[in-house]
């Protein structure tokens, strides 16, 4: 019986080590919502600054100049992540549509070239956006040459349209991505369902309409979870690279409105009184999801 | 891994599927178009001469072929550095990640271990949350991680999503495997090393790729932690060069020996041609590695997708 029992705790101490990292740098961090309710100035430590209480939390709607930031930044987040939400069946249609192509190799050429972007971090996208798109890039280039401009357009330095043009970004990005899972699931569509649909004399489109798509659906459902409960976290990568003098208010979403005015200006409490509100908003969203997807399919996620 | 479609008996097409099909090969060719040509106008114009690059004259292929943009590049300063910090991030990252996700997707299979369940779903919760890139920041400085080399390795071991696919992989090897070594007298470590592994490698295999890219394309943890350039990663270095890149071109040109002055113009570096050309380097080894390993991460991802 003890024998049993040394040789359980044995076990655990085998893993102990990783789990020691895990809370070092993911629940540890939690620990660091505390400078939030302090007036934080680097150099000193956290000891040493006053304790504000809420101070922070208020100062985020106690002046008009603030608020209208702020909403301009949620404006920013919720259209971007909006858009996202909006056309999250596209790599869905895309795997569907790919599939219905019968050459192999074609089919292929066409995944692993569509995945590739996935492969290739924000800031090399951005290097890449910039070599096709700048005064003397490609785009310039071609318009010129076929009479349509005559000044290069600054592509990069609109501030019109740049929710839609950041998600054309993060779709050339990821659509092939995304689409993978799809194709995965795909060829897990029983074979007999489809040969009979044949022999009944079924088109292909109306196969694709009550077989495939309804197939796809569940795994569709699961992947949309996961996006709403993402709704406030975009990430900061994308919109830090992209950023500039003149696209600044349209891109800054929360990430990287938390990332500029701590590291900008020095805002440490005050963005990390953000980031809890973010980080609270994003728990609630997914239990509120995770319980819709429960009550409405009977399937979590969690 | 698809299976075929294709009916045994010929049934005729209809014209409705015909053009489904035609519609399709052409919104197809024209995505893989778009993913394939911003890579090719790149690569195009760091081999092409400077100066009708620099106009934007190159588009669809190379005019004065050179490869003096290569050679010169690695003369500048810091670059060399970038990419010893990159290899080194990648190769020791990779190797701990892997190694990590094997041994806890094994260890967290076996039934005996005391409060097994409480820690594995302690781990995986940490998909699902997050404190904060500045909170993140903060204890990250207090543990002394800021400009060290570790703050990128440390954080990156343990990775939920690769536990879960290597646990999700252990799970599917016959229980029977690891009983016949008990019997023989082997310790869970020589099962774990003389058993598992060999039957596990095509998830380390997924597992190798997915944190090789992420470790070889982090910027992030870089701008948050590092400010000593010595630590700077090819990608930090890239993103300053797309900033700043005035400069440069005199840079890589100061540090080039004297050509002579009719072959200037072509050879002479531009700033367009400095960001270019790193990008290319920077790019070159994902292009190179992604294709060989395109089969591991569809399967992985199967997998992944079917538990999920």
């Amino acid at each position: 019986m003890t024998k049993k029992k040394v040789y359980s705790f044995k076990l655990f101490l085998m893993v102990l080590p990783f789990i020691i990292l895990v809370l070092l740098f993911c629940y540890y961090p939690l620990y660091g919502w505390m400078y939030a309710f302090y007036d934080y100035k680097p150099p000193k430590a956290l000891s040493a600054c006053p304790f504000v209480g809420f101070k922070w939390f208020s100062s985020l709607v106690s002046s008009p100049t603030k608020v209208q930031q702020i909403v301009q930044v949620l404006k920013n987040t919720f259209a971007m992540s909006g858009i996202t939400l909006g056309t999250s069946w596209l790599p869905m249609i895309f795997a569907v549509f790919l599939n219905e192509i019968r050459g192999v190799k074609f089919r292929k050429f066409v995944q692993t070239v569509t995945t590739l972007p996935n492969f290739v971090s924000w800031v090399m996208v951005y290097s890449i956006a910039f070599a096709l798109f700048n005064s003397t890039g490609m785009m310039n280039s071609l318009l010129i040459k076929a009479g349509w401009i005559e000044q290069p357009i600054l592509f990069l330095q609109q501030s019109e349209h740049v929710w839609f043009t950041q998600w054309l970004w993060l779709t050339w990005k990821n659509l092939g991505w995304v689409a993978i899972m799809y194709i995965a699931a795909i060829s897990s569509i029983d074979d007999e369902l489809l040969q009979a649909a044949r022999v009944d004399g079924a088109s292909r489109m109306q196969i694709i309409w009550h077989i495939t798509i309804p197939s796809l659906l569940p795994t569709y459902f699961v992947l949309l979870v996961i996006n709403v409960a993402n709704f406030l976290n975009n990430g900061m990568e994308q919109y830090y690279v992209f950023q500039n003098a003149f696209n600044k208010e349209f891109i800054q979403v929360l990430d990287l409105y938390v990332y500029n005015m701590a590291m900008g200006s020095g805002g440490y409490s005050v963005s990390v009184a953000i980031s809890m509100l973010k980080s609270l908003v994003s728990v609630v969203l997914l239990v509120i999801v995770n319980g819709a997807s429960k009550a409405i399919r009977g399937e979590s996620i969690l | 891994m698809r299976k075929e479609v294709e009916p045994k008996t010929k049934i005729k097409i209809s014209a409705g599927d015909r053009t489904l099909e035609i519609i399709c090969y052409i919104i197809f060719s024209i995505a893989a178009f778009l993913c394939l040509y911003p890579f090719y106008y790149i690569v195009i114009n760091t081999i092409s001469a400077n100066d009708l690059s620099a106009k934007g004259d190159i588009l669809f292929w190379p005019k004065g072929i050179h490869f003096h943009n290569y050679s010169s590049a690695f003369r500048i300063d810091g670059l060399f550095q970038a990419l010893k910090i990159s290899l080194m991030r990648t190769t020791l990252g990779t190797a701990f990640t892997v190694f990590a996700s094997a041994y806890l997707g094994f260890m967290f299979t076996q039934e005996k271990m005391w409060l097994r369940k409480v820690w594995y779903r302690l781990i995986v919760a940490t998909m699902y949350f997050n404190a904060g890139i500045i909170p993140w920041y903060l204890v990250m400085k207090n543990m002394h991680l800021t400009n060290n080399f570790w703050g990128y390795i440390l954080p990156a071991i343990v990775s939920p999503f690769n536990l879960i696919l290597t646990k999700t992989f252990v799970e599917s090897v016959p229980k029977e495997l690891q009983e016949a070594a008990e019997m023989d007298g082997a310790g869970v470590l020589t099962v774990f090393f003389k058993v598992i592994i060999p039957v596990i490698k095509p998830i380390m295999a997924t597992v190798a790729i997915f944190s090789a890219v992420s470790q070889w394309n982090a910027f992030q943890d870089t701008l948050l932690l590092m400010t000593d350039t010595k630590l700077y990663p090819l990608q930090f270095v890239l993103y300053q060069y797309l900033n700043q890149a005035s400069s440069l071109a005199s840079l890589a040109q100061s540090n080039t020996s004297t050509s002579s002055l009719a072959a200037a113009a072509a050879t002479t570096q531009t700033t367009t041609s400095v960001r270019m050309t790193i990008t290319v380097i920077v790019v070159l080894p994902i292009m190179l590695v992604y294709p060989i390993f395109q089969k591991y991460f569809v399967k992985g991802i199967m997998i992944g997708a079917v538990k999920g």
